[in-house]
C-alpha cells in the first residue's frame, strides 16, 4: 500500500501528541483557553495570545475542500508509484486548514466547498496519516 | 487559518523621511545560463565588477555590504578586498531583494554607511537545485515546493473569482515577448503562443510548465547611495522614491486563503511615500515567481479590483508597445533570468536610464515594483528631475 512508502512526519516535543492520538484514529487539535479558537501545526503557545494556555481537544474530522493540486513532478521517492496525485486543503469546522490527501474518491470528483470526513488508512511505520473522503461515505 | 492579527495601518499621509534620499549608482549583471566552471561567489564577484565600473568606483569605494545566496558575506568580502562598516548576509528567499535594499537604505540615511554594494549571486542551475522535496510539516502528504503553493491559491482564486488558466497565459506570452527583445534573457529568440501556455506539461496542476520560473545561473548587483553622492557619479542617479512593506506570517504554514491580498493593499502606502501616483508611473517589475502571483500583485495594488486581474491582463495590457503597463521588460523570472527580484529591479533602473534599447518604455519617468509574499513589498524609483 502506497501510504506506508510516504515520508515520515518530522516529530518534535508540540505535535508528539497529535501524531499519537492519530495512531488511535483520533483527529486532535490545540485549542486557545482565552479564546476557544483551534490552531494548527502544533506549538508552544496560542498565536491568538502568544501565551502556552491551550488544551488539546478532539476535533470533529469535518470541514471543507477548500482547495487542491495535482502533482505531476516526482519530489519524493516513495511516492512516485502515485503520480499523479492530489494534494487536498481542507478547512476544517474547528477553523484550522490541513493540507492532506483523498481517499475514497479521485481528484476527478473534487469540488471546491464539498463536505469531506477524515479516516485513517495508513501511513508509514509507525504513523498512521489522516486522508480525507466524502462525509457520510463509509470509511 | 489567521488568527484575526491586526495588520499595521498604512501610514497614508503620513511624510516619510526617505523620500528621494536614497538613489542607485550602479547595476551590474552577468551572463545569465548554466554555468558550471564558476560558482556564485565568482558569479557575484562578475556582477559587483559590472557594477562598480558603471557607478566609476572602486572596491575600496564600497564602506557596506550586502550579500544575498553567496554562501559568506565574510569569503565574499575578503576575495573583493572590501572591509566594509556596515555588512549583512540575507536570507534566500527572494522577497529579500526588496528587504535587503530597504536594509541598504536605511543604512545610508542613518549613515552607518555611505556607499553600499549589494550582491545576489545563484548557480542553481548548474548545482541543479531542486526547489521542493525534504522533510517538512507537509511531507507525509506529498505537499511539497513554491510552485505547489501558488497552484493552491490560483485554484481557490479560479473558483471564487472566475479567473482561468487561459488568463495566465497573457502573462507568460508578454514576458517572453519581452524576452524576445532582450538578446542576454535565457528565452531570447523562443517566442511562445497562448497555445503553447495552454498545451504546456502540467507541473503542479493547475500550473503548468510556462506558469513557472526558470532556474538559471547568473548574478546581480546594485550600488547604492545617498541622492547626493550619486549627482557626482558616473551614470544619472535614479531615486529610490517610496518604499512599503506589510508582513503577515498568520497562515499557519499552509498556502494564503487572501492571495496575501491584504497586505499588498497595504503597501499601497507606497504612492504617498513616493508623492508618486499610479498614473505618474509608466512601467512595472513585478515579482513572477509564478504566473498567478503578478495577477495577485495587480490585484493588491489597485490597479484593477480583486478578482478582476484575468480580465485585466488580457488584450496586452502588459506588453510593451501595447499595453498601459508594461510588466517586466527584460522578460521577467519567467522567461529572462531567475534572479529573485534583484534582476527584476536592476531592470527598473535600466528602464530609468534609457539602457534599454529595442525594450526601451518611452519617456519613463518612473518605475514601481510589487512582490506578492508574506512580506508584501512595493517600490517606486524615478529619474532624477
Amino acid at each position: 500500500m502506497s501510504l506506508a512508502t510516504r515520508p515520515k512526519p518530522q516529530l518534535d516535543n508540540w505535535n508528539r501528541a497529535f501524531w499519537e492520538a492519530c495512531g488511535r484514529g483520533e483527529l486532535t487539535l490545540q485549542r486557545c483557553k482565552a479564546t476557544g479558537k483551534c490552531f494548527f501545526p502544533p506549538a508552544p503557545v496560542s498565536p491568538f495570545t502568544g501565551r502556552p494556555e491551550w488544551e488539546w481537544i478532539t476535533a470533529s474530522g469535518r470541514g471543507e475542500l477548500w482547495s487542491y493540486v495535482v502533482f505531476h513532478q516526482n519530489y519524493f521517492a516513495g511516492m512516485k508509484d502515485e503520480l499523479p496525485y492530489p494534494v487536498v486543503m481542507v478547512k476544517l469546522d474547528e477553523g484550522p486548514f490541513l493540507l492532506t490527501n483523498l481517499d475514497g474518491m479521485s481528484a476527478a470528483d473534487a469540488k471546491i466547498g464539498m463536505r469531506l470526513a477524515v479516516r485513517f488508512p495508513g501511513g508509514p511505520e509507525g504513523f498512521s496519516l489522516p486522508q480525507f473522503g466524502p462525509e457520510g461515505a463509509a470509511a | 487559518m489567521p488568527p484575526d492579527t491586526p495588520l499595521a495601518r498604512p501610514a497614508i499621509g503620513d511624510v516619510w523621511p526617505m523620500r528621494d534620499k536614497v538613489a542607485f549608482a550602479g547595476i551590474g549583471t552577468t551572463r545569465y545560463g548554466n554555468f558550471p566552471e564558476t560558482d556564485s561567489y565568482g558569479l557575484g564577484c562578475e556582477a559587483l565588477n559590472a557594477a562598480l565600473d558603471d557607478a566609476g568606483l572602486k572596491p575600496s569605494d564600497i564602506d557596506g555590504l550586502i550579500v544575498n545566496r553567496i554562501p559568506t558575506y565574510e569569503r565574499f568580502a575578503e576575495m573583493m578586498g572590501i572591509n566594509p562598516q556596515f555588512c549583512l548576509l540575507t536570507e534566500a528567499p527572494g522577497r529579500f531583494s526588496g528587504v535587503s535594499l530597504a536594509l541598504a537604505a536605511q543604512a545610508i540615511a542613518s549613515g552607518a554607511a555611505k556607499t553600499v554594494a549589494l550582491v545576489y549571486g545563484n548557480n542553481g542551475r548548474s548545482v541543479r537545485m531542486m526547489y521542493g522535496g525534504g522533510d517538512s510539516q507537509w511531507s507525509p502528504w506529498g505537499m511539497t515546493s513554491p510552485g505547489a503553493i501558488h497552484a493552491m491559491m490560483w485554484q481557490r482564486h479560479m473558483h471564487q473569482f472566475g479567473t482561468t488558466h487561459a488568463d495566465l497565459g497573457h502573462v507568460s506570452k508578454a514576458f517572453r515577448d519581452h524576452a524576445c527583445l532582450y538578446p542576454d534573457a535565457v528565452m531570447h529568440g523562443r517566442p511562445i503562443t497562448l497555445e503553447d501556455h495552454a498545451n504546456a506539461r502540467p507541473i503542479c496542476e493547475p500550473l503548468k510548465l510556462l506558469d513557472y520560473c526558470l532556474i538559471n545561473d547568473g548574478a546581480v548587483a546594485w550600488i547604492m547611495t545617498s541622492a547626493e553622492r550619486a549627482r557626482d557619479m558616473k551614470r544619472p542617479p535614479v531615486l529610490l522614491s517610496g518604499y512599503a512593506r506589510q508582513d503577515a506570517f498568520h497562515y499557519g504554514s499552509a498556502p494564503p486563503d487572501d492571495f496575501w491580498h491584504p497586505t499588498l493593499s497595504a503597501t499601497r502606502s507606497v504612492y504617498d511615500r513616493a508623492g508618486i501616483g499610479q498614473e505618474d508611473i509608466q512601467g512595472l517589475g513585478i515579482y513572477d515567481n509564478f504566473s498567478p502571483t503578478v495577477l495577485f500583485s495587480l490585484e493588491g495594488l489597485g490597479f484593477c479590483k480583486q478578482g478582476e486581474g484575468g480580465e485585466f491582463v488580457r488584450g496586452g495590457t502588459l506588453s510593451l508597445g501595447q499595453g498601459r503597463w508594461p510588466t517586466n521588460t527584460s522578460g521577467g523570472h519567467l522567461s529572462d533570468s531567475y534572479m529573485q527580484g534583484w534582476g527584476i529591479i536592476a531592470e527598473c533602473v535600466r528602464q530609468l536610464r534609457d539602457d534599454c534599447g529595442a525594450r526601451q518604455i518611452p519617456d519613463v519617468q518612473a518605475m514601481q515594483y510589487i512582490c506578492a509574499t508574506n512580506i508584501a513589498q512595493s517600490l517606486i524609483l524615478r529619474r532624477d528631475a
